[in-house]
């Protein structure tokens, strides 16, 4: 048995089989971590001591374990609180930061039985495309180390990919599971906005940000939604609502099912390779039998601009805690408090964060907040009745995940509006609050992995993952593994 | 829209950062492109349309007042870079 090829739920049914153990489990996530992460860069803090005691604890629950997930070794993205655990958000001036409290995620998750490994490196506070902006250095594509893993939770797609533990938590403000899972080979699921706890996530758009896993394949993204989703009293902005069980609703059954193919998603600017593979996945679900219908989506043009506009803003906003007083790191050599907060500010931030933040403070600041930021939302409002109607027509939507395969490294750093565009068919769903998945769907003449993307109505995260999981029983993309550097 | 030097050093202020020179060059223009892209949603007629900051109607979210600990004091100020035991300290801020 290849450990470190089984979909997390395989790996959880091994377990409780007998056939392994937990801490054999989270060895095998840690050999991969010693020989593979020094060149990826996928981790900030591995937790290799912590994860070891902790699975040899579970290993004496197994037989009344409730969870299919239980003692299956994880990891986490470094902008959710684990207590006691250093959290970065891959800044440097959140310095050694070790949240007193845990996420509401990590808290559901550690009652299920679950193993971190640690945390996983990102783009600092989330914002990028390539997790290239972390303090801690770029983390390297594991299908071409020449390559960026795309952002920001790319260090979360390249450590499922590269088997360094059998699913990662992320999150998605603007794409951000979304596009690395692309990058990476694997499916990842932005969630419905609300139906996943933000208590511990630490902001950065609050409006637009949403947690959701990172997996080898659809059936294990419903498990861990199925442990994630559900109304919070820590998160004001949770959603009640009737849950359904979404991993026992897989079928494969997508007959009757109304496939959209929005034709303004597959104009000019999409390589060819990448809307080949993915035009090949609405023939896939036809093959099952579902129906595929072309459809207006006369806003992407607007998409870019709003989303920048209004995440920025809620940035500036939300990046006003980080002042060297509360937590983590604090300059040097300052002449009063203002002083204090612009050295700290100034030195703790990197280049894209600030970007953001001005940015942000640019389109709040008196005189221009009408052009600017109630313009967005009024554009958002505008995208919001887009997808309404296209959800009259269809059951989902099908749309690559972004315009081309993973990037060199360095090509996006020198031309951030040419970043920013990169997310045109992922930042709409955040701003409409839809649920989106990303799955392999091919791989170019490079050999690097494409993506697929598929958004529904909200709360229709049962049908996106039935969708998706038809599709990966009748392909092999989701199983196949890279061998960036793997020594072995 | 033309970004100025005058208007960065205007909101670097309000965002209590300072740029160097060559910072400072290099973000004006880059804000300029990014601003006269931005500027592309004007093309788009939203008279009468509502802005939407959230798009589920969750208003006035309540829960029963109920007494629970509150997080432990050394705790939240261990994470400081200068706590006191009691308090963060700053430096004075009035005179």
């Amino acid at each position: 048995m290849k450990l470190r090829e089984l979909t997390a739920l395989e790996l959880g049914a091994a377990i409780q089989k007998g056939e392994v153990s937990i801490k054999e489990a989270a060895q095998a996530a840690l050999d991969a971590v010693a020989a593979r992460d020094g060149a990826l860069n996928a981790f900030i803090t591995v937790t290799a001591e912590r994860a070891l005691s902790r699975a040899e604890q579970l290993q004496a629950g197994v037989k009344d374990a409730q969870s299919p997930l239980y003692g299956v070794p994880m990891a986490i993205k470094d902008n959710i609180c684990t207590r006691g655990v250093r959290t970065s958000c891959a800044s440097k001036i959140l310095g050694d930061f070790a949240p007193p409290y845990d996420a509401t995620v990590v808290d559901k998750l550690a009652k299920t039985g679950a193993v971190s490994l640690g945390k996983l490196n990102m783009d600092e506070f989330a914002m990028g495309s390539t997790s290239e902006t972390s303090f801690y250095g770029p983390v390297k594509n594991p299908w071409d180390l020449e390559r960026v893993p795309g952002g920001s939770s790319g260090g979360a797609a390249a450590a499922v990919a590269a088997g360094m533990g059998w699913y990662a938590i992320g999150s998605d403000t603007g794409g951000s599971i979304r596009q690395p899972a692309s990058y990476c080979g694997v499916t990842g699921m932005k969630p419905t906005y609300g139906t996943v706890s933000r208590y511990g996530l630490i902001a950065y758009a609050s409006s637009l940000d949403q947690i959701g896993p990172l997996c080898r394949d659809a059936a294990d993204c419903a498990a861990i939604l199925d442990v994630l989703q559900g109304k919070d009293a820590k998160d004001g902005t949770s959603l009640d609502g009737q849950y359904s069980h979404l991993l026992s609703g897989l079928t494969g059954d997508v007959r009757g099912l109304k496939i959209g193919l929005p034709v303004d998603c597959y104009g000019d600017g999409l390589n060819g390779e990448v809307r080949s593979a993915v035009l090949a996945v609405a023939d896939a679900l036809k093959s099952r039998g579902a129906e595929v219908v072309e459809l207006a989506f006369p806003v992407m043009e607007y998409v870019v601009p709003a989303y920048y506009i209004i995440a920025a803003a809620e940035a500036s906003s939300n990046l006003s805690r980080f002042d060297g007083v509360k937590y983590g790191w604090r300059a040097e050599g300052y002449e009063g408090l203002a002083d204090l907060y612009r050295k700290t500010r100034t030195q703790g931030f990197g280049s894209e964060v600030k970007r953001r933040i001005l940015l942000g403070t640019f389109v709040l600041s008196s005189g221009y907040y009408d052009a600017y930021y109630k313009k967005a939302l009024q554009v958002k409002a505008v995208i919001k009745g887009a997808f309404d109607k296209a959800f009259q027509q269809c059951d989902m939507l099908l749309t690559p995940v972004a315009p081309t395969t993973a990037p060199r490294l360095g090509e996006s750093l020198s031309d951030p509006l040419q970043m920013y565009l990169s997310d045109v068919y992922t930042v709409s769903v955040n701003l409409a609050g839809l649920p989106g998945l990303s799955m392999p769907c091919g791989f170019d003449s490079k050999g690097l992995p494409i993506g697929a993307q598929l958004i529904g109505p909200h709360f229709g995260e049962g049908v996106l993952l039935s969708a998706a999981h038809a599709f990966q029983l009748d392909t092999d993309y989701h199983k196949r593994t890279p061998k960036g550097g793997d020594l072995a | 829209m033309k970004i100025t030097t005058e208007l960065v050093d205007y909101i670097s202020e309000l965002s209590r950062l300072e740029l160097e020179a060559g910072e400072k060059r290099d973000m004006t223009a880059e804000l300029e492109r990014i601003v006269a892209y931005m500027d592309v949603l004007n093309q788009l007629d939203t008279t009468g349309v509502e802005p939407m900051s959230h798009v589920f109607p969750v208003k006035n979210v309540l829960r029963e007042d109920e007494v629970v600990p509150s997080q432990d004091r050394s705790e939240l100020l261990a994470g400081s870079p200068a706590p006191d035991g009691e308090a963060f300290l700053v430096p004075k801020a009035v005179e």
